[in-house]
């Protein structure tokens, strides 16, 4: 019935997360932060960003024991540096981000499940969802060279 | 091949709402026959931050949707405040220049301006109008033109088959979705404890009063500071309105007004067609393309099931899990369509 949701789910086994949450946190904090900037300006525009202007992030992949606390200056993301308090939070495991990411589950689903935990300035996740969903992949994948399009399945 | 005997069948159009572009994308390629929309301001009844349509996005959205033989709704359903009148017009002048397909109104105010400056628009009238009976429905029509009208969620089955067939006005009705218990939007419980109604700024419980709070290895829902819930383990939550919180009333703590339960209709679909229903809406523009996708799927396969065979018509186990698995609370609900006490 859905063809999308035929990617299974997975959990990261726990010795994983025991390893991972003794590592330091800021090498994948410091590329979703390169990430976030490669995407505004391309992906999405400097006035959609502008609501999350100085405003921390910390996005706990909880399977991974991995929390990546980012960021928005107006020079683009950085990895925040401790001490501080996140203005948001929000955990989730790796295969549901991922989940999110390709637009397989929608996140008022996943929070309903207690799947995706949301905490502290709420109007600001609301703001960062809808700014993702907002997002015509579509519309930037057809400014792409078709050579290096994703191919999609037939629906 | 269809027996002589068996009366046409109307098949509903499937109604589906889009919060933005990948959205309303979606709900196109899975087989909406119409898309609902909004604009980003207080003149529709999802004023979220950063929800919905510009101009541009608008008119694209509308491209997509025309291109493919379907049609867009804008959503202007709430009542205009006293010193801003002027929005609201501009909304229906916005929405008439993009070459809407319909506009789904509330104030009267607003339907007589629509109708006279742009007669050509259709005119749907809003489920917060609360026209509930055939008269007041008829009275839209005689006054403004109005072409269809969406029934609040507070009617038996047998109410909406006696208004459809007292009223020349095409007659909607909610499919599936998230339920507000207070009259439609009119929410005194939202207004009193943020400020906010849908009815009137466009929001229920705005997201800038909400907080989940971290607690006892569950979660605490305020809004805007009063307690409203609080959850143990993994207990599904609901909305944070509320009217679907739980609180102390007599020593038990309970859900004092509403449970969080959605509502799906997909049993009543041959029953909705047999009365001759000519739309079905599905809720949520404030939710992702993923969830508009889903549900579309559900719903576009079993009005295609429906309509070959209506009366072996049985819906398919899997399209429920599905739905269930989107639902806001833990149980699904028929809501006031079905009143078997009556």
């Amino acid at each position: 019935m859905n063809p999308m949701s035929a990617r299974p789910r997975f959990t990261i086994p726990s010795p994983v997360a025991r390893i991972v949450s003794r590592l330091p946190a800021a090498p994948p904090a410091f590329a979703l932060a390169r990430a976030l900037d490669f995407g505004v300006g391309r992906i999405v525009t400097r006035e959609q960003v502008a609501p999350l202007a100085g405003k921390r992030f910390a996005l706990v992949v909880r399977d991974l024991g991995l929390t990546m606390h980012v960021q928005s200056t107006e020079a683009g993301f950085r990895v925040a540096r401790r001490p501080y308090a996140p203005d948001l939070t929000v955990a989730a495991t790796l295969s549901d981000f991922v989940a999110l990411a390709l637009r397989e589950e929608d996140p008022d689903t996943l929070f309903f499940a207690r799947r995706l935990a949301v905490e502290g300035d709420t109007e600001l996740g609301l703001v960062l969802k809808n700014l993702l969903d907002g997002i015509d992949w579509d519309a930037i994948l057809e400014r792409v060279p078709a050579v290096l399009r994703p191919r999609r399945a037939a629906s | 091949m269809r027996p002589a005997v068996t009366p046409p069948v109307r098949v509903p159009e499937l109604v589906c709402p889009a919060g933005a572009l990948p959205a309303l994308k979606a709900a196109v390629d899975h087989g909406a026959d119409c898309v609902y929309v909004g604009f980003r301001d207080e003149t529709n009844a999802r004023a979220f931050a950063g929800l919905n349509f510009d101009d541009a996005s608008l008119a694209e959205g509308i491209a997509y949707a025309h291109r493919r033989g379907r049609k867009v709704l804008v959503a202007l359903n709430t009542f205009p405040s006293t010193d801003g009148f002027d929005r609201w017009t501009r909304a229906v002048d916005r929405a008439a220049e993009a070459g809407a397909d319909a506009a789904i109104c509330a104030d009267a105010a607003l339907l007589d301006y629509a109708s006279r400056a742009h007669p050509q628009l259709r005119l749907h009238l809003s489920v917060q109008a609360s026209a509930t009976s055939h008269e007041a429905i008829e009275w839209y029509r005689e006054r403004f033109g109005v072409r269809r009208a969406v029934l609040p969620r507070v009617l038996s089955l047998a109410q909406v088959e006696h208004t459809i067939a007292r009223t020349g006005v095409e007659i909607e009705v909610f499919g599936y979705g998230s339920l507000c218990v207070m009259v439609e939007g009119r929410c005194a419980l939202s207004a009193y404890a943020t400020g906010e109604s849908p009815n009137c700024q466009g929001v229920c419980s705005p997201a800038k009063a909400v907080r989940w709070e971290p607690h006892a290895g569950g979660m605490r829902t305020r809004l805007n500071g009063f307690l409203i819930d609080a959850f143990e383990g993994d207990e599904r939550p609901g909305y944070p309105t509320l009217c679907k919180g739980r609180f102390d009333v007599g020593g038990e703590v309970y859900y004092a007004l509403e449970e969080p339960t959605s509502l799906n209709t997909l049993d009543l679909l041959p029953e909705l067609m047999r009365i001759g229903v000519a739309a079905i809406k599905i809720e949520g523009r404030q939710r992702s393309p993923a969830y508009v996708a889903q549900v579309t799927r559900v719903w576009r396969a079993a009005i295609d099931a429906c309509a070959a065979a209506p009366r072996s018509f049985a819906a398919d186990r899997r399209w429920h899990a599905e739905l269930d698995a989107l639902a806001e609370g833990q149980a699904q609900t028929l809501g006031a369509y079905s009143r078997p006490w009556r």
